[in-house]
């Protein structure tokens, strides 16, 4: 019996069990390993702050996306013994496996920066990022007379890096609605130079910024919040205060794959790009945003990787090369707010442009333009996620990213 | 590529002006690359982060991260913006002959 383990029941996770037990035959063993029971689909977190969705439309049992022949274990991972080929639960048990396969997501952690988890957390200060500070903020907004709302990202890599932009953009939306946009100033906060990084999608996404009035302060690294005197303090002694801030907290991998010393300064793993195995041990690979990919964290990413992690992995396990190299391609919706939005679509070399997707001149989505059946195919995807993509189901969308109906910066 | 004269010598450099060529570095030109960015002397806390940096990106292959530097390096980030002002990621590895950092999409 050979054992294959998969660290993290999430999106990643979930998919990898659900490509693979029907791959593999009897000889093989597959077990998951998560400490808790819900599996969230953590695209949604963004709506619930304003209404549009119920909390109870992003949450699920776990174990309902397990499939049949997948033992999964409900405990604490304590550590990896990368060297011993296992791992040690908080409950004292230990897993050996021939392959592992890490895929335990990121997390955010306000306790990270100085000042920010303080007894305001949850009043004035708030995030979107988990389901408990999504609740709070839908509470805190219904209540909330107006005055300055700060959107602030703490540092860059985050977990969806377009969705504090979508919060900013649906915020505007939902003050105009509640006629109370005049009371309201939303200032976005970004340790970026602009509102994305990349260029063509920043000059587009900045721009909205300005139609929305939505002012942008940029290259704000932040040190320390005061959260008595509500204001943010850059590390070159910039001040930004606020009434209300909603934060996007540091992210940063498991603290269980610090303490195996196998992370990065952000307890990534450090994989190669095109395959994701480990760069230290030759039976380890990391899926999702467990690994240090350079790319967004997303599960479009983990979703457009499974494709090609499965085929290689496969191959791999009875001694053959691996083949395909993962070309870093994911695409997001981006709602900009009054029932509209925009799409993505990119990889590690192409930055994303417009065009239309997924059929070249056809669509039916336009890349980097506001439509209505962009926020749509949004709306579409929580039923996509939940019924077809982390039951590791076919879908129709080329893995690789395609220049076809696309147009290139100059022509922009 | 384009390629750029600087204190006498060719170098190649990317749209933005930073070497393309770990090789082409060397401290000298260290000096006039700080002075086109407005850094006056480099001192020896300079020193010390462009010598991290470079000897970071030898075993990475990548232009470490702010956060890297701290963590890894162990120099304070609050020091990397008195000594680098304003965009210190830029111009730290502006001044190590490095890629300009990544962008994290």
């Amino acid at each position: 019996m050979k054992r294959i383990l998969i660290l993290g029941a999430g999106t990643a996770g979930t998919m990898a069990a659900n490509k693979l037990r029907p791959r593999l035959d009897d000889s093989w063993e597959i077990t998951i390993v998560d400490q808790n029971t819900d599996h969230y689909y953590q695209p949604g977190f963004l709506f619930i702050p304003f209404g549009t969705y119920t909390p109870d439309e992003v949450v699920k049992p776990k174990i309902d996306f397990i499939p049949q022949g997948v033992n999964m274990i409900l405990a604490e991972i304590d550590l990896i013994e990368a060297e011993e080929n296992r791992v040690k639960l908080v409950d004292g048990t230990t897993l050996t496996y021939d392959f592992l396969i890490i895929a335990s997501g990121a997390q955010v952690r306000p306790d990270e920066t100085p000042g920010l988890k303080s007894d305001e957390y949850g009043r004035t200060v708030h995030d979107f990022y988990t389901f408990e500070g999504a609740k709070n903020l839908a509470k805190a907004l219904r209540t909330w007379e107006g005055g300055r709302l700060v959107v602030n990202i703490i540092e860059m890599p985050i977990k969806c890096p377009v969705a504090p932009l979508e919060f900013s953009f649906l915020a505007d939306s939902h003050f105009i609605e509640r006629d109370m946009r005049d009371d309201v100033e939303i200032v976005y906060v970004t340790p970026l130079d602009g509102a994305f990084t990349k260029p063509v999608a920043s000059r587009h996404l900045g721009n909205l910024l300005e139609e929305k009035n939505i002012s942008l302060e940029a290259d704000f690294y932040l040190e320390r919040v005061d959260t008595d005197e509500k204001k943010l303090i850059s590390y070159d002694e910039r001040e930004v205060e606020y009434d209300m801030l909603v934060t996007i907290p540091l992210n940063m991998g498991a603290e269980f794959i610090q303490r195996s010393g196998l992370g990065n300064e952000m307890n990534y793993v450090p994989v190669d790009n095109g395959n994701f195995l480990s760069k230290d041990f030759d039976n380890v690979f990391a899926l999702g945003d467990a690994a240090d990919l350079p790319t967004s964290k997303a599960g479009s990413v983990a979703h457009f990787a499974m494709e090609v992690f499965t085929e290689n992995f496969l191959r791999y396990i009875e001694g053959l090369p691996m083949l395909e190299e993962f070309d870093g391609h994911a695409n997001c919706f981006i709602e900009s707010g009054h029932g509209k939005g925009l799409l993505i679509d990119f990889n590690y070399d192409t930055q994303p442009l417009p065009g239309k997707y997924p059929l070249p001149g056809i669509g039916p989505f336009s890349l980097l333009k506001e439509t209505e059946i962009n926020h749509w195919g949004k709306m579409m995807f929580k039923w996509v996620y939940w019924n077809m993509l982390i039951k590791g189901k076919e879908m129709p969308l080329p893995h690789e990213m395609l220049m076809a109906g696309k147009i290139s910066d100059g022509e922009s | 590529m384009p390629v750029t004269t600087i204190a006498d010598r060719e170098i190649h450099v990317d749209e933005d002006g930073f070497l393309t060529e770990f090789d082409e570095w060397d401290e000298d030109l260290a000096a006039t690359l700080a002075t086109n960015i407005g850094i006056g002397e480099l001192t020896d806390e300079h020193w010390a982060v462009i010598t991290f940096l470079r000897s970071d990106y030898t075993e990475q292959g990548e232009t470490p991260t702010l956060r890297r530097v701290a963590t890894i390096g162990g120099i304070p980030t609050k020091s990397m913006f008195q000594l680098f002002p304003k965009k210190p990621a830029r111009k730290m590895s502006y001044v190590a002959g490095l890629q300009k950092p990544k962008g994290c999409i």
